[in-house]
């Protein structure tokens, strides 16, 4: 198969890669980029491990062809931090306990973030019902709420 | 169907990719390629899934996400939505959420929002699934879909599109470009009712219903059952018994009944055929209830 070249914005970073047509954009960002914070799960849309942000806009990166992102900006785990200054979506997951073996982590901390972001007062239930698609399965959900709660009330005392 | 030992890591078939930029780009390839095992690509949530699970495979793929004349939202007479409009953005629509509250409610109720920012609603109706959310209410309200290919243009009912288990009239040149969905008269109410096992599954069974009241009388409705046939259905004899009748609480429990003794429900992986049955009529009740209550009708 022909590898077509794309290009794209990682990060704030702009990339210049070949990817054959059935490469998966979560392959590509692991195995080529070297950004192993998204996380395969299991691959067909049910627990959002696999979350990275497209234009903004949390995707599953896991039913992406890597070829259809050309031209476009993806966010990563990775990107959110300001070199040692942690996101305040990153803080508050550490502060309130919501991480426990980490691997639905960076796809729980960027759909929350994409929730702020729409949404800055969102209240209990519009959390639970947004991150809905992303799996958690020994935390719990209490702390990972808990955690995006408490964003959320940092924002309002702004 | 979905086999989970398959490997979902990768995709192992092989296919030619393109993305045209303009329609007429689109379907001069859907022209090309029509006697070939050509698929179109919009969100990729099913198709993806489908390649990685049962081996549904594809020798051209079209991506149609690269088409700005697709991804336009008309809201001056009732809505038009181009085919490259994630769900996402369709929720998003105040008309959507104001006058239309069953689509709105069936978008709502749809996997979560990862994958809503994906997929889009041809997808949606194109994959021809019977528990498809956003097939009931777009039959309810009559909505329509312009299809495009090279040889000109047609438009048909979304009721008349599907025909099957997966199976649409669709040509192999033919693009579904835009769904359009006809203005709603000021006393009409719509409500969508979905029930799964959690909030982002797979419904069991979902129903949409939009009722037009004139002052105590119901003027029109439609009852659209999903899940519970090999495509969704309109419970046209239970339509029959409050189309023109003054509507109040006993007849709506009689036309819920109705609704429950025409489908043909099945056994199958997310629920018997008898609860879904039981379930038809307490959610065609309740949708009842809330579409009059919407529709400015009192019981």
């Amino acid at each position: 198969m022909k590898k077509i070249e794309i290009e794209f914005i990682v990060n704030g970073k702009k990339r210049r890669i070949f990817v054959k047509p059935n490469d998966l954009l979560i392959n590509i960002i692991r195995n080529d980029l070297y950004l192993t914070g998204s996380k395969y799960g299991c691959g067909i849309g049910e627990c959002g491990a696999c979350t990275v942000l497209l234009d903004g806009e949390p995707v599953l990166s896991c039913l992406t062809l890597a070829v259809t992102v050309n031209g476009k900006e993806i966010t990563t785990i990775e990107g959110l931090a300001k070199g040692d200054e942690l996101h305040p979506v990153q803080k508050a997951f550490l502060e309130n306990g919501a991480v426990q073996c980490g691997f639905c982590t960076p796809g729980m901390i960027l759909t929350a973030t994409a929730l702020l972001k729409e949404n800055p007062n969102a209240t209990e239930n519009e959390i639970r019902d947004y991150m809905r698609g992303n799996l958690c399965r020994c935390t719990g959900y209490v702390q990972i709420v808990k955690a995006i709660k408490s964003c959320v009330a940092e924002q309002k005392s702004d | 169907m979905i086999r989970l030992t398959n490997n979902t890591k990768i995709l192992t078939q092989e296919f030619e990719y393109f993305a045209p930029k303009t329609l007429a780009g689109a379907l001069d390839l859907l022209y090309r390629y029509q006697d070939k095992n050509t698929r179109i690509l919009a969100g990729g949530t099913d198709l993806l899934v489908k390649m990685k699970t049962i081996g549904l495979d594809a020798d051209y793929l079209i991506s149609i996400k690269e088409i700005p004349e697709l991804k336009f939202i008309d809201t001056d007479a009732g809505l038009r939505i181009g085919a490259a409009v994630p769900l996402s953005h369709i929720e998003k629509i105040e008309k959507v959420r104001e006058k239309y509250p069953a689509l709105y409610e069936s978008i709502k109720s749809m996997a979560a929002i990862a994958i809503r920012n994906m997929a889009t609603m041809p997808g949606n109706i194109c994959n021809a699934s019977p528990a498809g959310d956003t097939i009931p209410p777009l039959i309810a309200y009559e909505a329509k879909l312009k299809l495009v290919s090279k040889r000109g243009e047609r438009t048909v009912l979304v009721e008349d599109f599907i025909t099957g288990v997966g199976k649409t009239i669709i040509k192999r040149d033919e693009l579904l470009t835009q769904v359009i969905i006809p203005e709603i008269s000021k006393n009409s109410g719509g409500a969508f009712l979905k029930k799964g096992r959690v909030k982002a599954d797979i419904a069991k069974i979902n129903l949409a219903v939009c009722l037009k009241r004139e002052g105590e009388i119901c003027k029109d409705c439609r009852i659209v059952l999903g899940s519970v046939f090999i495509k969704a259905v309109r419970a046209k004899k239970a339509e029959e018994l409050l189309r023109g009748q003054v509507i109040n609480n006993d007849l709506i429990i009689k036309t819920a009944k109705k609704a429950s003794e025409v489908i043909k429900p099945i056994d199958d992986i997310r629920s018997t055929a008898e609860y879904r049955t039981e379930l038809a009529r307490v959610m065609t009740e309740d949708a009842l209830k809330l579409a009059w209550g919407r529709a400015g009708g009192e019981l």
